[in-house]
């Protein structure tokens, strides 16, 4: 039992706190995003340089062999500086599925590749319809000669537009619905049959719909096992769950230091209003949410890497629920204090809640994963 | 980080959970587990038990005869003694005035106390509020009159649970009206068998018996039994209410609790099926179940950081408190209507009377009304988030 950073975790911990608010600013990143490119390579290369972008892969393979524990402090940052760079999609989604699964080529070919802020990669699963579901998948590959065909439809792909290389599910066997009968695969974005629609989402990252039609791919682009990738899907959710809960806990964080000095500088009827105690009670319970969130971006952070299946997904799905109904009250509350102004773009604070609330509706909200942990209870006999 | 117990730990674990097969009585944990009644000899029995072992109190350091386990160690030993079924200790005496004994008292008083609180010989009781203090602990009026080398103290506590049993009370009684309020405190230490004292039993709404009003007539106390400096006693008592809150989190009792909710969720009958298939019982459980696990790792957080609770000690006093009304209010939903019946004879051990439903029923209600305490007491939850917003927020 400890909850102690590491040595190196804690530097990893300070030198990114210090990044984000000193070459962070909230106009910087306001310009990014106003750019349309979803990336700023500025950033992307300072990330690089500081190892980020190679923490969680293996030393073989350029990466420093680090964990989901790593990861957590990272996000946390970001979370705190609402930082929109593709981290998520490329390193902790596409990244991990790749080390988890890739063989020695494929390793040696994407991981230094990411490691050096070269590549950006995305994890094109989610279909329209699926919902949460992550068996619910109708797009194919279809054997052919020495190629597989790939036809379907993805939806949400997170920096899917940024990508020069998208890991891609599909069926090769059973229908939609079945765990069995899934493979996953690397395409190049720029391939014949591939049509990507980039959006901008509503907290200032960029999203896409991705387009496949008969898109030949290299039986050698075949990621792990044939009609198995399942498993493999799930735990790559799982990480990124706990990632997005660990960037939920540093925007709560940044939530109440930005609500809280407001409504110590905020003057009503003579009075700073965080004197008036019907305030001070709601930034209390938002300062409790939030540490519960803590607890529980710990708990999925030392979970998300164990093979250990049905606890994972036990631990994985409670972080999600309880953090995804903090941020949503921490969120809700900030703006309430923060009254119009914490609906105006102009605020941070309305920043934080737009990511705050998008976050709970990625991989699952909270309803969902409530089902999950709910629906595990009828398994258990007590 | 690394949430799994270290080999160390899950071996003193197998050692205290051998400790409680081979030693916890049988018909002490047949009533605790069967939520009946609690009774002082059953709780006088149990710290004896533990005592003989040298367990009798594991939050203390060896040299004042307690086990000198870390706070990960005491966790383990309460989660395992609630989960066997053994009585909760008295924290009156171990957890409250103890650790005020231990930093504020003299040479003389540790020897005189110390032993008879861990040996469970001396039954000790609160003596904070008052009719006209609550959660404005500093308005309180009993007063102690200094004459030659007694105090005489007059006055009224009350809200004094199991004050019935108690040998002793320690008090907070006012020697000065000058100044702030906070400022004219001292902390007594008040033998209940003194000359003038008399104890008034308040009934409380599940129709028990465990609260008192205790009037103070004239009783000479000596100056002896003053803890520390005459009015310091707010300092000592706002020392004494911080190790009360990180108690009040009560992880361990509640775990074993929520075991049994579960298992009642299992047993009872909705209709043609186990009440645990009904989705929308079972996703509160769930809820319940969740915000019982961050609670539990908020308190080992605390715990394990080595700066010590704080003001953040009022988190888990207000989450822990929610957490157990929330446990009780859904035993007693989850036996539903059988726990209307109310058979104050039905909570002894003894009894073969009929009751509607099962055993879990008969006290779920009475359970449930008396659990609302938990948020009133010990610094109201309203006054939790007070302390939260002036000493952690700095509003």
């Amino acid at each position: 039992m400890n909850f102690d950073l590491t040595e190196e975790q804690q530097m990893l911990n300070d030198s990114l706190r210090r990044f984000v608010s000193n070459e962070y600013s909230f106009e910087k990143r306001g310009q990014i995003i106003d750019s349309g490119k979803g990336t700023d390579p500025v950033t992307w290369a300072a990330l690089a340089e500081m190892g980020l972008l190679a923490f969680t892969f293996p030393e073989d393979y350029d990466g420093l062999g680090g964990n989901a524990v790593d990861t957590m402090v990272v996000m946390e940052n970001f979370g705190r500086g609402l930082v929109v760079e593709p981290y998520l999609a490329t390193v902790v989604l596409a990244g991990g599925l790749i080390r988890d699964l890739g063989n020695d080529a494929q390793k040696r070919d994407a991981l230094p590749a990411i490691a050096t802020g070269e590549r950006l990669m995305a994890l094109a699963h989610s279909e329209p319809g699926a919902r949460y579901n992550l068996s619910q998948v109708q797009t194919t590959a279809r054997k052919e000669g020495d190629h597989f065909l790939i036809s379907g439809q993805k939806t949400a792909v997170l920096h899917g537009g940024q990508a020069s290389q998208l890991i891609v599910s599909a069926r090769t066997s059973g229908t939609a619905g079945d765990r069995q009968g899934l493979s996953l695969f690397i395409v190049d974005a720029d391939a014949n049959g591939v049509k990507v629609n980039d959006y901008a989402a509503h907290d200032g990252h960029r999203i896409a719909d991705i387009n496949f039609s008969n898109v030949a791919v290299s039986a050698d682009n075949l990621l792990g096992s044939l009609d198995q990738a399942f498993p493999a899907i799930e735990k790559a959710i799982d990480l990124g769950i706990a990632a997005v809960c660990a960037e939920a806990v540093g925007a709560m964080e940044a939530m109440n230091a930005t609500t809280l000095d407001y409504i110590k500088a905020r003057k009503q009827f003579g009075v700073p209003i965080g004197k008036f105690q019907v305030l001070q009670h709601r930034m209390a319970d938002m300062f409790i949410q939030t540490e519960q969130a803590k607890s529980m971006a710990i708990l999925a952070a030392t979970e998300a890497d164990s093979e250990h299946r049905d606890r994972r997904r036990e631990a994985i799905s409670m972080a999600k629920t309880l953090i995804g109904q903090g941020a949503r009250y921490v969120a809700q509350e900030g703006v309430q204090l923060h009254g119009g102004m914490g609906v105006t773009e102009e605020m941070f604070a309305a920043h934080l809640f737009k990511r705050l609330t998008l976050i709970n509706l990625l991989f699952g909200d909270a309803e969902h994963h409530l089902g999950e942990v709910s629906d595990g209870l009828l398994a258990k006999s007590a | 980080m690394d949430l799994n117990y270290t080999p160390e730990q899950d071996a003193f674990r197998r050692e205290v959970r051998q400790f409680l097969d081979e030693n916890l009585p049988d018909d002490i944990r047949e009533r605790v587990q069967k939520r009946l009644r609690p009774d002082k000899a059953m709780t006088e029995r149990w710290q004896k038990i533990l005592f003989d072992k040298g367990w009798g109190a594991s939050t203390w350091p060896e040299e004042h005869g307690g086990t000198g386990w870390n706070p990960i160690e005491q966790v383990i030993f309460e989660e395992e003694c609630a989960l066997a079924g053994a009585p909760r200790q008295l924290d009156f005496g171990l957890r409250m005035v103890a650790p005020v004994l231990m930093t504020f008292g003299n040479e003389e008083q540790k020897q005189r106390f110390l032993p008879g609180i861990v040996s469970g010989e001396d039954w000790w009781c609160q003596g904070y509020s008052e009719p006209g203090a609550g959660s404005d602990l500093a308005s309180l009026r009993t007063s102690a009159k200094l004459e030659g080398d007694h105090y005489v103290v007059n006055g009224q506590k009350t809200w004094t649970t199991l004050g019935q049993h108690a040998d002793w009370i320690f008090c907070l009684v006012r020697t000065s009206t000058e100044g702030k309020p906070q400022q004219g405190i001292s902390f007594l230490l008040i033998n209940m068998d003194d000359p003038g004292i008399t104890v008034r039993p308040i009934i409380m709404a599940d129709g028990e018996h465990e609260i008192n009003e205790v009037y103070f007539d004239n009783v000479r106390v000596p100056v002896e039994n003053l803890i520390g400096e005459e009015n310091k006693g707010w300092t000592y008592a706002k020392f004494l209410l911080g190790h009360e809150r990180t108690g009040l989190a009560n992880v361990g009792q509640w775990k074993a609790i929520m075991k049994r909710l579960k298992q009642v969720a299992h047993e009872e009958q909705d209709g043609q099926r186990p009440l645990i298939e009904n989705t929308r019982f079972r996703d509160r459980l769930a809820q319940l179940d969740m915000e019982l696990r961050a609670l539990e790792l908020t308190v080992l957080r605390v715990l394990s950081d080595k700066r010590g609770p704080g003001p953040q000690a009022s988190i888990l006093k207000i989450r822990g408190t929610e957490i157990g009304q929330r446990l009780f209010e859904m035993l007693m939903e989850a036996t539903g209507q059988d726990a209307i019946a109310h058979l104050p004879d039905a909570l002894e051990l003894d009894y073969n009377g009929p009751r509607p439903g099962s055993i879990d029923a008969t006290p779920a209600a009475g359970d449930y009304f008396n659990m609302r305490k938990l948020s009133i007491f010990g610094g109201s939850n309203e006054i939790q988030r007070n302390i939260i917003a002036q000493l952690v927020l700095g509003l």
